[in-house]
C-alpha cells in the first residue's frame, strides 16, 4: 500500500517526456512546469522503477496487519445444480490438497443447499478434511442473500485462509458479493495458483486486457478468495475410501430473508458442449469469410472432433458464443487441438493451452500462440487444411475428393 | 423507473505487451472506447424507460478522459451523467472501484434498478456489479439472459445457470448485471449528440462522498496488489515445422496417423 510522490524539482521538460512516454496507461501530464498523474493511474510503478532516477518516489505506508494465524485451511466453494456437484468442484478440492500440504493446512469443502446430505458424502473421497453442510429448504434455489450469509456464517466459524471458488454462474455471482462483505480482495478467474509460506495465496491471471502475465497477492486480508473456471486445474483421482467428516451447520434462519423469489427453474437443452471434446479444431481470424468457416467444420468432422472459435469470431457472429474458447469463454483440455489462423493473445491461450497436444497453424512465424504449441506450422490454413482434409479422408477410406467449402446451415 | 447504470471506458485495442528486453509495459496506441459489455446495459436502461418513464442516469469512474463515455452515453439516451475523478482513486482494485463508484451511486438519489454489463474488456472481472450491490445492500441478480416482467415494485428476469435457467422476481432497489445480446443495441444517435452537447456533466472527487476515508478508496482501498507482471511462459518443448502448403499438410496428417488421431 503506497503513494506515488512526484519531486517536482527535479522534473524539467525533457524528463517530463520521458515519464508521458513511459506510462503504458497515458496518465502523465506535464502544464506549466509542473507534473502531475491523473486517475488513470494503475500503480504499476513502471515510472518509478524505470524512469529517470528518483523523480517519482513510491511511498509505502503503514497498513494495520491482519492477524494471518488466525485463519487457517484451503476451503473449496461446492458448485451444485440440486445436489449434483458440478465438476469444477473437484478440480479446485485437488488445487486445495496441493495448496494446503505446502504450509500444513486441512482441506474444508463448503455446501450450501438442501438435501445435500447425500452428496455431501461423495466428496470424502477426495481426500477433504471437513466438509461444512448449510442443509435448509431456504438454500434450495440460488439465491444471493441467503447464500452469502450461510457464506459469512462458514467464513466467521471456520476462518479459512483461503477460499477457491469455481467460476460458474453461481462462483461470479457470490464470490464477488462474500469478498465485498468481507472487505478483503478476490481474484477472477486465475490460471494458476501457488501459495507462500506465509499463507499468501499466489494468483496469477492474464491482465491489463493484453499479452502478459500478473501474479496478484492479497498481503493484507483474510479470508483470501480466488475464482477458477472449469477445466483449468485437474482433478484428482477418486479414492477407494472415504476419509474426513461431514460437519452440519446450523444458523439463525432469519438471515436467509431475501427479496429475491424464484419463480421457476428449467432445464436447459443438453447442449453440444466443447469442454467435454476430446478433438477441437479452433478457427481464428485467419479465416477470411464466413464461408470459410467450413473449412474448420469440415477439419473438425472429420477428425471426428467439435469445432470452435475466438472471440473475434463470435463477435463478427461467425460462430456461437457458446463455442468460444478463452478466458471469457470454455477453457477446453481436448487430446488434439488444432488452431487455424489464431494469432494467440493470452486471453485465448489462457482457455486451452493444457491440452495434450496442440498444433497451430499461422502464417506469421512470430504468433504467440506458438509459444504454447507443440507443433508449430508456419503456412496458409488456405493450403494446408483442404489437403490435410484429404489425406485424413484417404487415411480413415473415405472418399478423397479436396472438398469445396460449403458450410452447413446447421453451423451455427 | 429511476434507473442507474454504471459504464466504463476501456482501451480500444488490446495489445499490451512486456518489451522482453526492458521489462516495460507497451501499448499500442491509446484509443478508448466504451465497454463494448455496458451497451448491453444501456439499452436496457433506455428501452425500460421508454416502456416505463422515468430517467436513465449514468455513472463512470475514470480519468477526466472517461468524460468521453458519457457523452457518448447521451447520444444513446441517457438523460444524466456523472463521474466519479480523483487522483486518490487511481490504482484501485475491485473492492475500492466497487467502494467508489457505489459511494457516488449514493449522490444520485433514489433508484430502483442498477444496470451493469456482465464484464470489463481490459478488467474481465465481472464482479464490480455485485460488490456495489453488495455495499449498497440491495439483492443483486447476474448473469440477466431476459427482462420479463416491470412491475411498480419489481422486476422479474430469466437468470442464467449452469445447467438451468431460473425464472426469479426481484424487489427494488435491486442490482441486474446483463448478459450480452439481452437486447441489440442502438447506433449513437447524430441528433442527440447535438442536443447534448452542452449537457453538465457532474464531476465529484473524495471530498464530495459520504465516507471521506483515503484509506478506502485507491490503491489503499485495495486488499489485492499486483506483485509483479510477466509474459507469458513459452512451451519449451516444441517442434516448429516449415515448408510449402501440401508438405505441411503431409507432415500433419503423418503426425496425427503417428499419435493415433487417424
Amino acid at each position: 500500500m503506497g503513494k506515488l510522490l512526484i519531486h517536482q524539482n527535479l522534473v524539467n521538460a525533457e524528463i517530463a517526456e520521458k515519464l508521458i512516454k513511459l506510462c503504458p496507461f497515458g496518465s502523465i501530464e506535464y502544464s506549466n512546469g509542473n507534473l502531475d498523474i491523473d486517475a488513470g493511474c494503475k500503480m504499476c510503478r513502471i515510472c518509478v522503477k524505470k524512469g529517470p532516477n528518483g523523480v517519482i518516489e513510491y511511498v509505502e505506508e503503514q497498513a494495520p496487519k491482519v492477524d494471518k494465524e488466525a485463519y487457517a485451511g484451503i476451503a473449496v466453494y461446492v458448485d451444485h445444480s440440486e445436489g449434483k456437484i458440478h465438476p469444477v468442484t473437484y478440480e479446485l478440492i485437488g488445487k486445495a490438497k496441493e495448496l494446503a500440504a505446502k504450509v500444513g493446512y486441512p482441506v474444508y469443502c463448503i455446501f450450501l443447499g438442501y438435501q445435500i446430505f447425500e452428496s455431501a458424502e461423495d466428496l470424502l473421497y477426495y481426500g477433504v478434511d471437513k466438509v461444512f453442510i448449510y442443509d435448509y429448504k431456504e438454500l434450495e434455489h440460488f439465491r444471493i442473500e441467503p447464500y452469502t450469509a450461510a457464506f459469512e456464517d462458514f467464513i466467521n466459524i471456520v476462518k479459512p485462509s483461503s477460499i477457491l471458488v469455481g467460476a460458474t454462474t453461481i462462483g461470479r455471482s457470490l464470490a464477488p458479493r462474500i469478498a465485498a462483505r468481507f472487505r478483503t480482495g478476490l481474484t477472477a478467474d486465475c490460471t494458476r495458483l501457488d501459495i507462500k509460506d506465509n499463507s499468501d495465496l499466489i494468483q496469477i491471471r492474464p491482465a491489463f486486457g493484453g499479452n502478459i502475465m500478473a501474479q496478484i497477492i492479497t498481503p493484507n486480508s483474510r479470508p483470501q478468495i480466488a475464482t477458477v473456471r472449469y477445466k483449468i486445474m485437474t482433478a484428482p483421482k477418486r479414492k477407494a475410501e472415504p476419509s474426513g467428516e461431514i460437519v452440519v451447520c446450523s444458523m439463525d434462519t432469519a438471515k436467509f430473508e431475501s427479496d429475491v423469489e424464484v419463480l421457476k427453474v428449467t432445464k436447459k437443452e443438453n447442449e453440444d458442449n466443447i469442454s467435454e471434446s476430446e478433438i477441437i479444431v479452433v478457427a481464428g481470424r485467419g479465416i477470411k469469410t464466413r464461408k470459410d468457416m467450413a473449412l474448420a467444420y469440415e477439419l473438425a468432422e472429420v477428425l471426428g472432433g467439435n469445432f470452435a472459435g475466438t472471440r473475434p469470431m463470435v463477435e463478427a457472429g461467425w460462430i456461437d458464443a457458446k463455442k468460444q474458447i478463452g478466458l471469457s469463454g470454455r477453457t477446453v483440455k481436448p487430446k488434439l487441438i488444432i488452431t487455424l489462423g489464431i494469432s494467440g493473445a493470452v486471453q485465448f491461450t489462457a482457455g486451452m493451452q493444457s491440452a495434450d497436444f496442440i498444433f497451430a497453424i499461422n502464417k506469421d512465424p512470430n504468433a504467440a500462440i506458438f509459444s504454447v504449441a507443440h507443433y508449430a506450422l508456419i503456412g496458409d490454413i488456405y493450403e494446408i487444411v483442404p489437403r490435410l482434409i484429404k489425406n485424413i479422408k484417404l487415411a480413415k477410406g473415405l472418399s478423397g475428393e479436396i472438398p469445396k467449402y460449403s458450410a452447413p446451415s446447421s453451423m451455427n | 423507473m429511476e434507473i442507474i447504470v454504471c459504464i466504463k471506458q476501456v482501451p480500444g485495442t488490446s495489445k499490451v505487451q512486456v518489451d522482453p528486453v526492458t521489462g516495460v509495459l507497451m501499448r499500442d496506441g491509446i484509443d478508448t472506447k466504451m465497454n463494448p459489455y455496458d451497451l448491453f446495459a444501456l439499452e436496457t436502461a433506455v428501452r425500460l424507460r421508454e416502456k416505463h418513464g422515468g430517467h436513465v442516469k449514468v455513472i463512470s469512474m475514470g480519468p477526466k478522459q472517461a468524460l468521453d463515455v458519457i457523452k457518448e452515453a447521451f447520444m444513446l439516451g441517457a438523460d444524466e451523467g456523472l463521474l466519479v475523478s480523483d487522483r486518490k482513486f487511481a490504482g484501485a482494485d475491485v473492492l475500492a472501484t466497487s467502494y467508489a463508484l457505489s459511494q457516488g451511486i449514493r449522490k444520485m438519489g433514489e433508484f430502483d434498478i442498477i444496470l451493469t454489463g456482465k464484464q470489463t474488456t481490459d478488467g474481465d472481472t465481472a464482479q464490480v456489479g455485485p460488490e456495489i450491490a453488495e455495499y449498497l445492500e440491495i439483492p443483486h441478480i447476474a448473469n440477466v439472459l431476459k427482462i420479463t416482467e416491470v412491475t411498480v415494485k419489481s422486476v422479474t428476469v430469466e437468470m442464467d445457470m449452469p445447467d438451468t435457467v431460473e425464472l426469479v422476481r426481484v424487489t427494488y432497489p435491486c442490482l441486474l448485471s446483463v448478459e450480452k445480446d439481452i437486447f441489440a443495441p442502438r447506433l449513437p444517435s447524430f441528433k442527440k449528440k447535438t442536443e447534448t452537447k452542452d449537457r453538465e456533466i457532474r464531476i465529484i472527487g473524495l471530498n464530495d462522498m459520504e465516507d471521506k476515508d483515503e484509506k478506502r478508496y485507491g490503491l489503499s482501498g485495495s486488499p489485492t496488489q499486483v506483485e509483479r507482471i510477466f509474459p507469458p511462459d513459452e512451451n519449451s518443448d516444441k517442434e516448429t515445422w516449415e515448408g510449402s502448403g501440401e508438405e505441411l499438410a503431409d507432415r500433419l496428417s503423418d503426425k496425427l496417423k503417428e499419435l493415433k488421431f487417424i
